[in-house]
């Protein structure tokens, strides 16, 4: 039956949640099963498919392959973390207004793996988009209309003045 | 094992008399019982709208708007199955077989019932009644009752406290199982009569046997100038969606039962349920949450979701079944693979003379919907190319392997990449270019196809202007020099289908408005949305209707409660079927709406017009209101304000047993370039560019559309070079994860450059038809026939591995024919 319970103190989305869970969890479980964060998704839970990606201290992560034991002391944004009180991420509307959500199953993760990228390069070429969205397995799409919703949102960033920062 | 080619299979006598040329024998299978009744038998009308808009033109439809559902999913609020936890939610587990074929001794499921934690235990023999979706082969069962057919058949299932102690109960439970041989080949399967798979099957292993002839070929190929004769095979692949299976019930106090799923069927689901569990069908409610992909992949009643309602009712606890992605390559339903031997001619001045085809189809261990598969494998090749004369033979068989079903293209994506590459061939013998070919053989619109097929609308050759233009192609076709090349493919496909899967009277989709005070009007539908945007096509259609904004009209969709009947995401028939009910039932509210504000007004009510959120007079544009207004002054006039619409098909089809199989009230049409380039040192194929051009009649939405195109052109793109669904010689699934069965990535992909031809039905919701499927199926052809471009071999042996293009680039070398392997096999 239920093993030790591990008290975590984790920081997700600008706060600090404390999380009663099994050591062996993954960041995964605990976002889904303990804090309802169920926008991030588990399609293979082994590091496949992508649809479990958050980002950690900015940069994308699986994290289903994660424990959550590992993401105490760093910061963890989900996809909820992106809508802030000004509204959505500008990827969370490009992504919409160029038709890139299908099924919508693997976005969540999509979406991120792309915050990540435009975080580090604000003005990502396409091949650089690709190569950041490489992990992140889309069933739908044929990528075609995410590139372009990520490329969107770079002309925007580039439109609001900021520069690379590479 | 020595495979048989389907022509050697021929050898031994027909299992059943090969069905007769049009017009043919009366259907002999049993009259189900809702048929039986003649006062029933009282057909739903087709009703038609017309291409044109509700008012003076297009406000809302073919404008490219967001979805409906777009911005929930895109910030993760967006609810799907595996997302629903229930108070007191139990976890359920599936214990499977490990062996392809065997008989089932003895379960013993005590220990397991012992475990702390487990709350209840199933077997076959709780829920031993057959279900098929296809009710003329109904040979599943939930669980195995004396049998398993392959490796991943569920045996038992668990529900218990957590996923853990599940999984802890099934080690506990005890099977014994005696062996049988196991049959992995199709025609091994076709031949053996000491190994059957489905005792009490009237035809050994033989699933469906379709012949059917119309003209003559033998006459035709004598007629013929260039004929052109091989073999093809299409593997098996898989639809791979993000989200796997899923499923969670609840069996409440007021003894209702209540399934959420992840599934395309949910209405077919509903009725397996209520026979399954033999519990009343008002009793059970059905929701199809938001899901996570499909493809034809949730088209089935699995396993998981009768599991879950037997293990709630048990427990009076509410269950939840996920599926890993292991489980959800074993629960199948891919694409068939197809042995398949073509044969075609062509007369000198390029018109296609006849086709014959001997196709064995691999349908693994279920007839899921095989007897349909094995109509379609034959009956939707005979457009967009005219055909005088056509003969197919498809056998379906029974083999120890994870059951095949629909996928996206169902039944038509394997020898349409045959007939495709063959009509390349002929061009090429014939010294005419593979677009002109076509051209030639283009049959236009308002016609029959040699199966009595009605053709209405037909952007065909608009689409092969579409994709010649886009890839320039004159003046690159042959001219790329080696190692490059461009194909050409063309299809069509089905917008939904005359056959209901049971056969019934009644409509085959239906929608309810009901417009509230506050001016929101809430659609209710059945239909399925899979992620392809019915929801919002459904509120498209209904804002365009009552000259709304898109934001006033909510959609409440495919919950059994709720909702009119629709019968689901397949064969591309929602926006076709569901489209049309919303623009009867909203062209009923119209109407009235216009009649009061007239009457109020004192002035005809086609003087009224409703567009932009206001009802004002066409003659007078200073009396206007808002719509919420008229609502509330319809409502004082008549009544309650609500409709419901439906959809029927006209009587369609042939005249001959499986006519209706196929027959669609409308069809669409695709024309793909591909370009290829090939590396003639190690194999290794590059795709930079898909060309897909798709007439869907008009686009009720661009956007969507070209996701649809894009997508099926990706997803044939990951048929041809990448994907395989295959077992090793125990049965086991070669590669059961996303990591092995390789789906293509954001690097793996071409450039698809989607186009749209609209040739508008008459039929379709303001004349559109199906953008589904049909896209993917040129992609195959498109890129084998480029592969011929630019380095002069044929490959037929899908999937075209860098071992297969080396093998032909050396036969060819050394002057043979050309065929890609010695012996067929690959890997």
């Amino acid at each position: 039956m239920s093993p030790d319970l591990n008290v975590l103190v984790l920081h997700i989305n600008g706060a600090d949640l404390s999380v009663a869970a099994p050591a062996h969890w993954t960041l995964l479980e605990v976002l889904r099963y303990r804090l309802g964060l169920t926008g991030s998704k588990q399609g293979c839970d082994k590091g496949d498919c992508g649809a479990c990606t958050v980002m950690l201290d900015g940069k994308a992560r699986l994290s289903c392959i994660t424990l959550a034991a590992d993401a105490v002391g760093h910061e963890v944004t989900t996809i909820e973390g992106l809508v802030t009180k000004d509204g959505l991420d500008d990827l969370q509307k490009t992504f919409d207004e160029c038709g890139a959500l299908q099924c919508g199953f693997c976005q969540p993760g999509m979406i991120l793996a792309a915050r990540a990228c435009l975080d580090r390069r604000p003005d990502a070429t396409r091949d650089e988009i690709k190569e950041a969205l490489g992990s992140n397995l889309c069933r739908c799409t044929g990528y075609t209309k995410i590139f372009e919703a990520v490329e969107r949102a770079t002309r925007r960033g580039k439109a609001a003045g900021l520069g690379s920062r590479a | 094992m020595n495979p048989r080619t389907p022509k050697d299979a021929k050898a031994p006598p027909p299992a059943k008399s090969p069905e007769p040329k049009a017009p043919a024998k009366p259907d002999k299978q049993a009259v189900p019982a809702d048929r039986a009744d003649p006062l029933q038998h009282v057909r739903s009308p087709n009703r038609i709208f017309g291409p044109d808009p509700p008012g003076q033109r297009f406000e809302v439809i073919g404008k490219r708007l967001r979805k409906v559902d777009a911005a929930a999913k895109a910030t993760g609020e967006a609810v799907y199955t595996d997302d629903i936890a229930l108070p007191g939610m139990l976890h359920g587990k599936t214990l499977r077989s490990p062996y392809a074929h065997a008989r089932i001794k003895k379960i013993d499921t005590s220990k397991a019932e012992a475990l702390e934690g487990v709350y209840g235990v199933v077997t076959g023999a709780e829920m031993p009644t057959r279900f098929g979706v296809i009710p003329w082969t109904p040979d599943e069962t939930a669980l195995a009752v004396d049998k398993v057919r392959f490796v991943g058949d569920p045996v038992a299932a668990v529900a218990a406290v957590d996923e853990e102690t599940a999984l802890r109960a099934l080690d506990l439970i005890e099977v014994d199982y005696e062996l049988l041989p196991a049959l992995f080949d199709p025609a091994e399967a076709l031949r053996r009569k000491d190994v059957v798979i489905h005792e009490g099957n009237k035809h050994g292993n033989i699933t469906k046997e379709v012949t059917l002839e119309f003209g003559d070929v033998e006459k035709a190929f004598a007629a013929s100038d260039f004929l052109v004769e091989d073999d093809y095979e299409f593997h098996g692949t898989a639809h791979a969606p993000i989200e796997t299976h899923v499923a969670v019930a609840r069996y409440g106090a007021d003894d209702v039962l209540t399934l959420w799923s992840a599934t395309q069927i949910p209405h077919y689901v509903h009725r397996a349920l209520a026979s399954v569990l033999g519990i009343p069908a008002p009793r059970i409610r059905v929701i199809q949450p938001n899901l996570g992909g499909a493809f034809g992949g949730k088209s089935d009643p699995f396993s998981l979701e009768f599991c879950a309602c037997k293990l709630a009712m048990k427990t009076r606890r509410p269950v939840k079944f996920l599926y890993t992605r292991e489980e959800e390559f074993y629960a199948h339903r891919g694409r068939h693979p197809m042995r398949m031997h073509f044969k075609s001619g062509l007369t000198r001045d390029g018109k296609l003379t006849g086709v014959q085809s001997e196709i064995l189809i691999d349908g693994g261990a279920y007839s899921s919907f095989g007897l349909v598969t094995t109509y379609y494998s034959g009956q939707l090749l005979t457009g967009p190319h005219t055909m005088p004369n056509y003969k197919f033979h498809s056998t379906r068989v029974f083999t120890n392997k994870p059951p095949c079903g629909p996928k996206r293209g169902h039944g038509s994506v394997q020898p349409r990449f045959a007939l495709e590459i063959q009509l390349d061939r002929l061009a090429v013998l014939a010294g005419i270019d593979p677009i002109e070919v076509r051209r030639r053989n283009f049959q236009g619109s308002n016609t029959t196809t040699v199966n009595g097929q009605r053709i209405t609308s037909n952007g065909f050759d608009q689409c092969l202007d579409q994709v010649e233009a886009a890839s320039r192609w004159k003046t690159r076709h042959g001219k790329l020099g080696r190692g490059r090349g461009l194909g050409c493919a063309g299809s069509m496909y089905i917008s939904g289908t005359n056959y209901c899967v049971y056969p019934n009277d009644m409509p085959q989709a239906g929608v309810q408005i009901k417009v509230d005070r506050s001016g929101l009007v809430t659609v209710f539908s059945g239909a399925s949305d899979i992620g392809q945007g019915s929801n919002s096509v459904v509120a498209y259609i209904v804002a365009e209707e009552l000259g709304m904004s898109v934001d006033d009209v909510r959609v409440v969709a495919a919950d059994s409660d709720l909702c009119p009947v629709d019968l689901g995401a397949y064969s591309s028939r929602i926006t076709f079927m569901v489209g049309n009910a919303a623009i009867h039932a909203a062209r009923k509210i119209r109407d009235q709406v216009k009649e009061a504000v007239a009457q109020a007004w004192g002035i005809e009510p086609k003087r009224v017009a409703l567009a932009g959120g206001y009802v004002f007079d066409l003659d007078d544009r200073d009396k206007s209101m808002e719509t919420a207004k008229a609502f509330h002054l319809t409502e004082a006039r008549f009544e309650t304000l609500g409709a419901t619409g439906s959809y029927n098909t006209p009587n369609l089809g042939g005249a001959y047993r499986g006519g209706t199989i196929g027959a669609s009230p409308a069809y669409s049409f695709t024309a793909c370039v591909a370009e290829v380039a090939v590396d003639e040192e190690t194999g290794e194929i590059q795709v930079p560019h898909v060309w897909t051009s798709h007439d869907c009649g008009r686009a009720l939405n661009p956007i969507l559309v070209e996701g649809q195109i894009e997508g099926s052109a990706y997803m044939g793109f990951g048929e041809v070079f990448l994907e395989d669904h295959d077992v090793n010689r125990m049965g086991l699934h070669a590669r059961p994860n996303l990591l092995d069965y390789t789906i293509p990535t954001s690097l793996d992909c071409p450039e698809f450059h989607a186009s749209i031809v609209e040739s508008l039905d008459p039929e379709g919701p303001y004349g559109a038809k199906e953008a589904g499927e049909g896209p993917l199926h040129p992609t195959i052809p498109a890129i084998a026939n480029a592969i011929f471009d630019a380095c002069g071999i044929w490959l037929t042996k899908l999937p075209f591995t860098p071992a297969k293009v080396l093998a032909a680039l050396a036969t060819a070398r050394a002057n043979l024919p050309a065929r890609p392997s010695p012996n067929g096999k690959a890997r």
